[in-house]
C-alpha cells in the first residue's frame, strides 16, 4: 500500500498536467477568437462609420454640454417645462402597461399549450414553441413600422408590436416555469379525478403565479423603454415628442424629456426590484 | 356521508379559525386585484383607441402590402395615340423594359399577336386575356366570367364599358368605373386600367423574380444553380472577368434586392451587438468586483459604483444612442457605445450580485493556505462566478442583436436603417419582407449560438441566475 501510493500520485500528476494543458489551450483559443472578433469588428466599424473615431471621442461631451447650458440659461422657468411633458409620459406608460397586460394573458395561453407536463400532443407543443420563437425574435420596431405604414400614425401600432413581442418573450419564460414546477400537486389532483382545467387552476397556477407576476413586472420595465423607442418612430408619447424636440434643437426641452424618462425608468427599476423581491422572496 | 364530511369541515374550521380567515382575505384581495385589472383594461381599450382598429385597418392596403411581399408584377402600357408602341416593363421600372434593343431582352411569352393578327394579347396566369386593339380593349376568357367585355373610348375621349347598361351588378363584379377610368380587377393578380390617354395592365406572378441576378445582368437568363455551374467552366460569359467573379459581383450588385448593401448592413448590426456586448463585459468585470461587499471594504466606493450602474442602465440606450449619434455620426460606433454603456450598468449590477452570492467556504479554503487577497479572489471567487458571467453576457448578446437593429433605425445605420428606407419607398415591399426575414433569421441564429456556446462552455443552456 505504501509503495503503491507514489506511482498513483505520479499518474495523477500526469493526468492533471494533461488536463491543465488542455484547458490552457482551449482558453487561449477562446481568447484568440475573441481578439479576432474584436479586430474584425473594429475594422468593419471604421469602414462603415461616417465620422472618425478620434473626432467622435473629442466631441462626446459637446452635445450633453449644449443641453445643460441651454437648461441653465432658462433658470427657474425650466420646471414648468418639465411638467408640461408629463402627459406625454403618461401616454407612453399607458401603452406599455396595456400591452404588457394583454401580452401577459396571451403568454399564459401560449405557455399552457407549450408545456410538456400539461399537453400530451407533441405537434401542438412544437407549433406553439415555433410561434413563440417567431413572435419573440422580431424586433418590436419592425412590427411597429409595418403597422404604422398600414394604419397611419397612432399609438396602436406600438400596442400591437409590444403585445406580440411580450407574448412570445414571456411565453418562453412561463413555459420554463410551468415545466419546472412540482409535479406532485398535479398528481394529487389527478388522483381525486380533477379535470384538466381544475388541475391547472389548483395545482399549477398557485405554484407559478408569483413567478409569472415577477417576470411580468420585469417585462413592464422593459416595455416602458420599448414604447419610448417606438414613439421615436411615430407611435406617440414622450418618444415622439423627444424626436421632434431634437430635430428642432430645443436643448432645454430635450433635457427635460430625458430627465422624465430616466426618472421613470429608475423609479420603475427600484419598484420592480421591490415587488419582485416581495413576490419571490415570500414564496421561496 | 356528505353530512359527516360537512361536520368534519366545520370541526377543522373551528380548530384553525385564523387559517380560514386568512384564506378568505387573500381570496378577496385576489378578486379585487382582478377587478382593478379588468377596469384598467377597459380604460386602456378606450384611451389607446383600440376600438378604432376596424376603422384604421384598411384591408385593401394590407392585402396590397402582403401581395407585394411575395409577388412581382409586370406592367404593360399602351398609349392610344400609337397603339403599336407597347411597353412591357418589370415593376413599371423604366430601366427594366422588355424587348429594348440594347438589353437584348426577349419579349415574354405571355405577350403575343392575337390569332386575327391584329390585336396584341396579354395572357394572365389564370388564362384570362386582355386583347389590345387600336380602338378598344377586349377582356376574354377569365374564369368565373361567362362573357367577355369590351372597353372603348367614347367621342369625348373617355373610356367606357360597352353595353354596360345591359349588365346586372353581378356581371360587373371586379369593375370600378369612374369618369376618367375603367378598371377591371377580378382578383388581386390581374389588373386592367383604361384611361383616356393609355391602357395600363398589371400582371402579377408569385415569387421573387430577379432575386439573384437583376434585370440587366448578363447572368439573368440562368438560374442560380446554372450560374453556379458556369463558374466551373472556362468559357467566359463576359470577356472582362472570370465567371466566378462575375457571379459574385452580379449577386452583390443586384439592383432589386441589393444583397451587397443589405448584407453589409446586417454585418454592421451584428458588429454593433457583438462588440457592444464585449465592451460591456470588459467594463463590467472589474467594476463589479469593486462594487461587491465581499471584495471591496470601502463602502463609499461601492455606493458610488452601484449608483453608476443604476445611472448607466437608467439612461436607456435610446438616449445613449442619441448622444453618441451626435458625437460619432451614423455608424456602428454609435451602436457599440450605446449598447456598451447601457449594458455596463446591467451586467455590472448582475455580476456584482453574483459575486456577493458566492460561497464563502472556497475563498476561506484558499485563505487558509496563506494566499494573498488577490489570489483568494482569483481562486476562491472567479471559478464560482465565471459560468454566471459567461451565461449572462451570452444572454444579452441575443437581446442586443435586436437592440442593434433598433439603434440602427434611429440613425446609426445597419439593417434597421435599410429597413426603414425600403418601407419608406412605399413599393419595395419584397425588400421589406426580405430584410424582415433576414433579421428574424439572424436573431434566431444568435439565440441558438448563445445557447450552444452556453452549453459547451458551462454545460447548461439555461440562464443561470443566482
Amino acid at each position: 500500500m505504501t509503495k503503491a501510493l507514489p506511482a498513483n500520485l505520479e499518474q495523477i500528476e500526469v493526468n492533471l498536467k494533461k488536463l491543465t494543458n488542455q484547458r490552457t489551450r482551449s482558453s487561449l483559443l477562446g481568447i484568440a477568437i475573441l481578439i479576432l472578433i474584436f479586430f474584425g469588428g473594429t475594422l468593419v466599424s471604421l469602414e462603415a462609420n461616417a465620422g472618425s473615431f478620434g473626432r467622435g471621442i473629442a466631441n462626446f461631451f459637446n452635445y450633453p454640454r449644449d443641453l445643460f447650458v441651454d437648461t441653465f440659461e432658462m433658470g427657474w422657468k425650466y420646471w414648468p417645462r418639465v411638467i408640461k411633458y408629463i402627459p406625454e409620459l403618461i401616454i407612453t406608460l399607458n401603452i406599455a402597461l396595456f400591452s404588457t397586460s394583454i401580452g401577459f394573458i396571451l403568454a399564459i395561453i401560449f405557455a399552457i399549450f407549450s408545456s410538456r407536463n400539461l399537453i400530451r400532443n407533441k405537434r401542438v407543443i412544437q407549433f406553439t414553441k415555433f410561434l413563440m420563437d417567431v413572435t419573440r425574435s422580431f424586433p418590436t420596431l419592425i412590427i411597429a413600422m409595418v403597422f404604422l405604414y398600414l394604419m397611419g400614425k397612432s399609438s396602436l401600432p406600438a400596442v400591437i408590436a409590444i403585445t406580440i413581442h411580450t407574448a412570445g418573450a414571456l411565453g418562453k419564460l412561463f413555459t420554463e416555469a410551468i415545466e419546472n414546477c412540482d409535479g406532485k400537486p398535479i398528481e394529487g389532483l389527478s388522483s381525486v379525478g380533477a379535470t384538466w382545467t381544475q388541475k391547472i387552476r389548483f395545482s399549477v397556477l398557485p405554484q407559478v403565479l408569483p413567478l409569472f407576476l415577477s417576470y411580468g413586472i420585469l417585462r413592464l420595465e422593459i416595455n416602458v423603454r420599448e414604447s419610448t423607442i417606438l414613439g421615436f418612430v411615430g407611435a406617440g408619447g414622450i418618444g415622439e415628442m423627444l424626436a421632434a424636440l431634437i430635430q428642432w434643437n430645443y436643448g432645454a426641452d430635450v433635457l427635460a424629456c430625458m430627465f422624465l424618462l430616466v426618472g421613470t425608468i429608475v423609479a420603475l427599476d427600484y419598484l420592480s426590484a421591490y415587488w419582485r423581491h416581495k413576490l419571490i422572496g415570500a414564496n421561496q | 356521508m356528505s353530512s359527516s364530511l360537512a361536520i368534519q369541515r366545520e370541526n377543522i374550521r373551528k380548530l384553525f379559525p385564523d387559517t380560514f380567515k386568512q384564506a378568505r382575505k387573500s381570496r378577496l384581495r385576489g378578486q379585487i386585484i382582478f377587478f382593478l385589472v379588468l377596469v384598467y383594461l377597459i380604460v386602456g381599450f378606450f384611451t389607446l383607441d383600440v376600438v378604432d382598429i376596424p376603422k384604421k385597418w384598411k384591408p385593401q392596403n394590407a392585402a396590397m402590402f402582403v401581395l407585394d411581399t411575395y409577388a412581382h408584377k409586370d406592367h404593360v402600357t399602351m398609349k392610344w395615340e400609337n397603339h403599336e408602341d407597347i411597353k412591357i416593363a418589370f415593376e413599371g421600372n423604366y430601366r427594366s423594359v422588355y424587348g429594348r434593343d440594347n438589353l437584348d431582352k426577349s419579349i415574354p411569352d405571355w405577350f403575343y399577336k392575337n390569332s386575327d393578327n391584329v390585336g396584341n394579347v396579354v395572357e394572365f396566369n389564370n388564362k384570362g386575356k386582355a386583347i389590345l386593339y387600336k380602338d378598344k380593349v377586349e377582356i376574354v376568357n377569365f374564369p368565373k366570367y361567362e362573357r367577355g367585355f369590351t372597353i372603348k373610348l367614347n367621342s369625348n375621349g373617355k373610356p367606357y364599358l360597352v353595353g354596360s347598361e345591359d349588365l346586372v351588378i353581378e356581371d360587373l363584379k371586379g369593375f370600378r368605373i369612374t369618369e376618367n377610368r375603367v378598371e377591371f380587377r377580378p382578383t388581386l393578380y390581374e389588373r386592367i386600367q383604361v384611361y383616356p390617354k393609355k391602357v395600363e395592365i398589371h400582371r402579377y406572378s408569385i415569387g421573387w423574380k430577379y432575386f439573384w441576378f437583376d434585370f440587366s445582368s448578363p447572368l439573368e437568363p440562368y438560374t442560380f444553380f446554372e450560374a453556379l455551374g458556369l463558374t466551373f467552366s472556362k468559357e467566359r460569359v463576359v470577356p472582362e472577368m472570370s465567371n466566378l467573379k462575375l457571379f459574385l459581383t452580379e449577386i452583390k450588385d443586384n439592383e432589386a434586392f441589393m444583397h451587397g448593401r443589405v448584407w453589409w448592413a446586417m454585418l454592421e448590426t451584428i458588429v454593433m451587438a457583438v462588440l457592444g456586448t464585449m465592451f460591456a463585459t470588459v467594463m463590467a468585470l472589474p467594476l463589479s468586483f469593486l462594487a461587491a461587499y465581499n471584495v471591496t471594504p470601502i463602502k463609499a466606493l461601492r455606493f458610488t459604483l452601484r449608483r453608476l450602474f443604476d445611472t448607466l442602465r437608467g439612461i436607456d440606450f435610446l438616449i445613449w444612442s442619441l448622444i453618441f449619434l451626435r458625437a460619432f455620426g451614423p455608424g456602428p460606433f454609435t451602436g457599440i457605445f450605446a449598447i456598451g454603456f447601457t449594458d455596463t450598468g446591467t451586467l455590472g449590477k448582475l455580476y456584482s450580485e453574483a459575486i456577493e452570492n458566492t460561497e464563502k467556504k472556497q475563498q476561506e479554503g484558499v485563505q487558509s493556505t496563506g494566499a494573498s487577497k488577490f489570489l483568494q479572489h482569483r481562486f476562491g471567487i472567479i471559478p464560482q462566478i465565471l459560468p454566471i458571467f459567461v451565461s449572462q453576457s451570452l444572454y444579452y448578446l441575443e437581446s442586443n442583436t435586436r437592440g442593434a437593429v433598433i439603434i440602427g433605425a434611429m440613425g446609426a445605420g445597419g439593417i434597421g436603417l435599410q429597413f426603414l428606407g425600403a418601407l419608406g419607398t412605399g413599393n419595395d415591399f419584397e425588400n421589406v419582407a426580405y430584410m424582415a426575414i433576414l433579421v428574424l433569421a439572424v436573431v434566431i441564429f444568435m439565440d441558438r449560438l448563445s445557447a450552444w456556446l452556453r452549453r459547451i462552455l458551462i454545460g447548461s443552456d439555461q440562464l443561470i441566475v443566482r
